[in-house]
């Protein structure tokens, strides 16, 4: 037992992430809600030198040295692109932190200790998957391996082996704490890590983040229970629980239930898309052809997607609607929740171009709008005006809500190229007839655009 | 069993606060409030050293080391890149209070 001002002082810092998630959901307090968090975290670190008086203390304090360098620099040099990957790996290394000290713990879990030996084995068990998965989860967003989902036959059939497989030494190891039943754990926690996020397609994946942030949360709880840490408990089960509402609350703006993004592959569901460009034609168009038809709109709505994010075309962007603005069309942004490559990741990224908030609406707000806007400009964007989410009930977005860009009286589509989106599914939408491409990468067209309306 | 129970009491009551205080959250905000709350279970950090801080023998040393480094990269750059996240949503005030300088 430690001393009672440590005990106060743990639950301060519970109070400090309490606080934190409650100002994190609202923009004006969200910064200051992060301050505090980190202030808290800082007090419970100092709390635990002094009270737990830890041997060893050059090599942990070089150890914290060498944790905190990586992190900053880490989180200070990713590209606003690259972030979502970059949350994924720091959520494994947490849930790996938790595997390891469950199982540095296990020497110590006695006999007839029978909560405590779960919650040990739980949080081997789930932080190895959290982190296995994690890492999967980044090489897909880094592209390190296939966005589309990766099956094989007899995955299933591991996969629930694997899982039974766990828990069948999740409870040798509560009858019999050896460690290395523990180390043995850890592997197969790892391997069904790896094949729980394989089949997950890329559009996906932000929602395994979130539900991986949820287990590490609860592998952090469990693993408070063992060590008797009350503030490691709440932190914990405080992350648990506000991940898992925050996987549904994203899977819900998709149009999915978690269920089916996890194992709808798996099912043997036809999450693969048609994958490959098609011959079919188009209409394409050049800059000055699409700079006449902005030039001389009444009603424009702008809808961003990652392509616009990859080019660094945020400023352009806004040059270009501050250009149309001054000729008196009207503009708005119309922003899918998942617009990029995680729920609000495109709210980030131009509020990071500056462009003012009330021009950034949200879906249910501007939808209705579509029909009496002259013009819907796509600009690096495909699944989330993709129709197939509404009309074609085989496709994998199917159900999906989407921006409703094919009611404007013209589509204009800034693409690189044909290939299809995240989605790995081919867009109806882009054959219309009343739909022109311009072709390039979204920061030339756009600063070709820019130069064209200004001539208009 | 007591604090078996205190424990449990604390596990249930602050799920309850968990669901509670993000349940009004707008999409906006669901990438930086993942990532903040990514960054407080680097907590675990703690964990990590007092296991550290109680090892007799090389080898769990070493991995207690392992995991206080892996802790602190999960806290520390969480914080960080939710905070440059937070940076960009500067409300209208702000960026005017920006120009003027």
């Amino acid at each position: 037992m430690i001393a009672t001002w440590a005990q106060i002082g743990y639950l301060i810092s519970a109070v400090c992430f309490i606080v934190a998630l409650k100002a994190l959901s609202s923009p004006r307090s969200a910064r200051t809600g992060n301050l505090l968090g980190a202030a808290g975290a800082a007090l419970a670190v100092v709390i635990t030198f002094v009270a737990y008086k830890p041997d060893h203390l050059v090599p942990i304090l070089i150890a914290l040295l060498i944790g905190t360098v990586a992190g900053v620099v880490g989180s200070r040099r990713v590209q606003m692109t690259h972030m979502p990957q970059l949350v994924a790996l720091f959520n494994g290394v947490g849930g790996g932190a938790a595997a390891l000290v469950a199982l540095i713990e296990l020497g110590e879990v006695r006999d007839g200790q029978t909560i405590a030996a779960i919650a040990t084995a739980f949080t081997i068990l789930v932080g190895a998957i959290s982190f296995s998965g994690s890492v999967v989860t980044f090489a897909k967003l880094q592209e390190l391996m296939t966005t589309r989902p990766v099956t094989f036959p007899g995955l299933p059939v591991l996969f629930v082996a694997g899982l039974l497989g766990g828990i069948a030494l999740s409870a040798w190891l509560v009858s019999d704490p050896r460690v290395w039943v523990g180390v043995l754990l850890c592997l197969v926690g790892l391997a069904v890590g790896v094949m729980l996020v394989l089949p997950v397609g890329g559009a996906d994946v932000p929602i395994v983040i979130s539900l991986l942030n949820a287990f590490t949360g609860l592998t952090v709880a469990a693993g408070g229970y063992v060590l008797g840490n009350s503030l490691l408990l709440i932190a914990g089960t405080l992350v648990g629980a506000a991940g898992t509402l925050l996987t549904k609350l994203m899977a819900d703006a998709m149009g999915r239930s978690v269920f089916n993004i996890l194992f709808g592959a798996v099912r043997g569901g036809s999450t693969l898309g048609a994958g490959t460009a098609s011959e079919r034609p188009v209409i394409s168009g050049g800059a000055e052809d699409v700079a006449i038809l902005l030039g001389y709109a009444q009603r424009v709505i702008i809808v961003p997607g990652y392509g616009l994010a990859v080019a660094q075309a945020q400023h352009t962007l806004r040059d270009l609607v501050e250009e149309l603005q001054g000729r008196g069309v009207k503009v708005d942004y119309a922003i899918h929740p998942v617009a990029g490559r995680m729920p609000g990741h495109m709210n980030v990224l131009l509020a990071e171009a500056q462009v003012p908030y009330d021009q950034l609406r949200e879906m249910d707000e501007i939808n209705g709008d579509f029909k009496s806007a002259d013009v819907a400009l796509v600009v690096g964007a495909n699944d989330v005006v993709n129709p197939a989410a509404r009309n074609s009930p085989s496709a994998p977005i199917y159900g999906m809500p989407i921006l409703n860009a094919d009611e404007a009286q013209r589509v204009i589509f800034l693409k690189r190229s044909m290939r299809p989106g995240f989605a790995g599914i081919e867009n109806e939408l882009l054959y219309d007839p009343r739909t022109t491409l311009l072709f390039g990468d979204a920061r030339d067209s756009l600063t070709k655009l820019l130069a064209a309306v200004k001539n208009v | 069993m007591t604090e078996t129970i205190a424990l449990l009491t604390i596990f249930v009551l602050a799920a309850f606060v968990g669901v509670e205080v993000i349940s009004k959250v707008s999409s906006t905000l669901h990438t930086p409030l993942m990532s903040g709350a990514n960054a407080i279970h680097g907590v675990i950090l703690v964990g990590a050293i007092i296991v550290t801080g109680q090892a007799d023998s090389a080898l769990v040393v070493a991995v207690g080391l392992l995991a206080v480094v892996l802790a602190t990269v999960n806290m520390v750059g969480g914080f960080v890149v939710t905070d440059r996240m937070l940076q960009m949503f500067r409300g209208p005030a702000g960026r005017k209070k920006e120009l003027h300088k």
